[in-house]
């Protein structure tokens, strides 16, 4: 993330996507596949598979790296082959961003499902970040499923719905984001248009 | 993308800046915004701390101190915003700190600065 100025002169936090080029690789319909998406890849590369390079001669596209799918109602509205950027967004306009939350590691309730953990104080002892009570006694003689424990935390898709966009520059082909986006540093992400994903 | 940003960075930052540090007094020609009419005010003082300036440089400001009516008045500006006109160095101070916060429990001439003279 940095900061740009808005024409007021105002500091806006953003967040700076590498936003494409992109190509359709594949378009995905109701009777081949049994739903309707299209399939775009992004970032170029030399190491692919032979199966992944036929996949992107298919389409006519270079050989690239990431492939993801975006639902669409009718992916009659792409082409194979075709080439997506940046230019497709503009300022003010409002977008979903899809990507993989930082892994955290295996953390406990209070951080993982802001529990309150225990009192600090009145002689407590190894109590403090502890879940508490995590049922009842002989009836029902288990702990119910899907009770909130400690485990492994982060490291999974997350969205981010209504973000706008400050600037898009086609030159460059990055795309300013307004606030933050889930994921590490140089992670991938898939932007929408609109507020929601798909 | 590490140098996507920098380069972000680097594009907004003024390059008509004077030389100035802690301790030196300046006078800022804000840009102030009434309705639609925008005019430009200043705000005179002692320069008392400078922060940021790592990396893309971007995001540095700089607190002013000024005694308006008898009262201590602290601004803190962001050293490449476009709301900033112009910066004027008016004197160059001679101090032994970075940041000049004991200037806030002095007050009159205890809160002098010495001249720094040419260099």
């Amino acid at each position: 993330m940095t900061s740009v100025f808005d024409e007021a002169g105002q500091v806006v936090p953003v967040t700076v996507i590498q936003a494409g080029p992109c190509w359709v690789t594949q378009l995905k319909t109701q009777d081949a596949d049994g739903y309707n998406a299209v399939q775009l890849g992004f970032e170029e590369s030399r190491r692919l598979k032979s199966a992944e390079r036929g996949h992107t001669a298919k389409a006519g596209t270079p050989m690239l790296r990431h492939l993801r799918e975006w639902r669409v109602a009718d992916p009659a509205d792409f082409q194979l082959g075709q080439r997506l950027d940046v230019s497709m967004f503009n300022p003010g306009e409002r977008v979903a961003v899809v990507g993989t939350s930082k892994g955290k590691g295996f953390q406990g309730v209070v951080k993982r499902h802001g529990f309150a953990g225990g009192p600090k104080t009145h002689g407590q002892s190894d109590r403090h970040r502890a879940p508490g009570s995590i049922g009842s006694g002989t009836t029902p003689g288990r702990v119910l499923k899907g009770l909130r424990m400690a485990g492994r935390m982060g490291n999974e898709r997350v969205t981010v719905k209504n973000l706008e966009v400050v600037r898009a520059d086609p030159a460059r082909n990055i795309l300013l984001v307004r606030g933050a986006v889930p994921g590490p540093r140089e992670s991938l992400v898939m932007v929408s248009k609109g507020t929601r994903n798909g | 993308m590490a140098n996507i940003i920098d380069e972000l960075n680097r594009e907004r930052l003024k390059t008509d800046l004077p030389q100035f540090g802690v301790g030196d007094t300046v006078r800022i020609h804000v840009k102030v915004t009434e309705g639609t009419r925008e005019r430009i005010q200043a705000f005179e003082g002692v320069c008392m701390r400078r922060r940021g300036g790592r990396g893309g440089a971007n995001q540095t400001n700089f607190t002013v101190r000024k005694i308006s009516h008898g009262i201590g008045l602290e601004r803190t500006f962001l050293l490449h915003s476009p709301q900033i006109d112009r910066i004027e160095v008016l004197r160059r101070g001679k101090v032994r700190r970075a940041q000049l916060y004991y200037l806030r429990g002095l007050v009159g001439k205890a809160a002098r600065i010495r001249d720094r003279g040419f260099r």
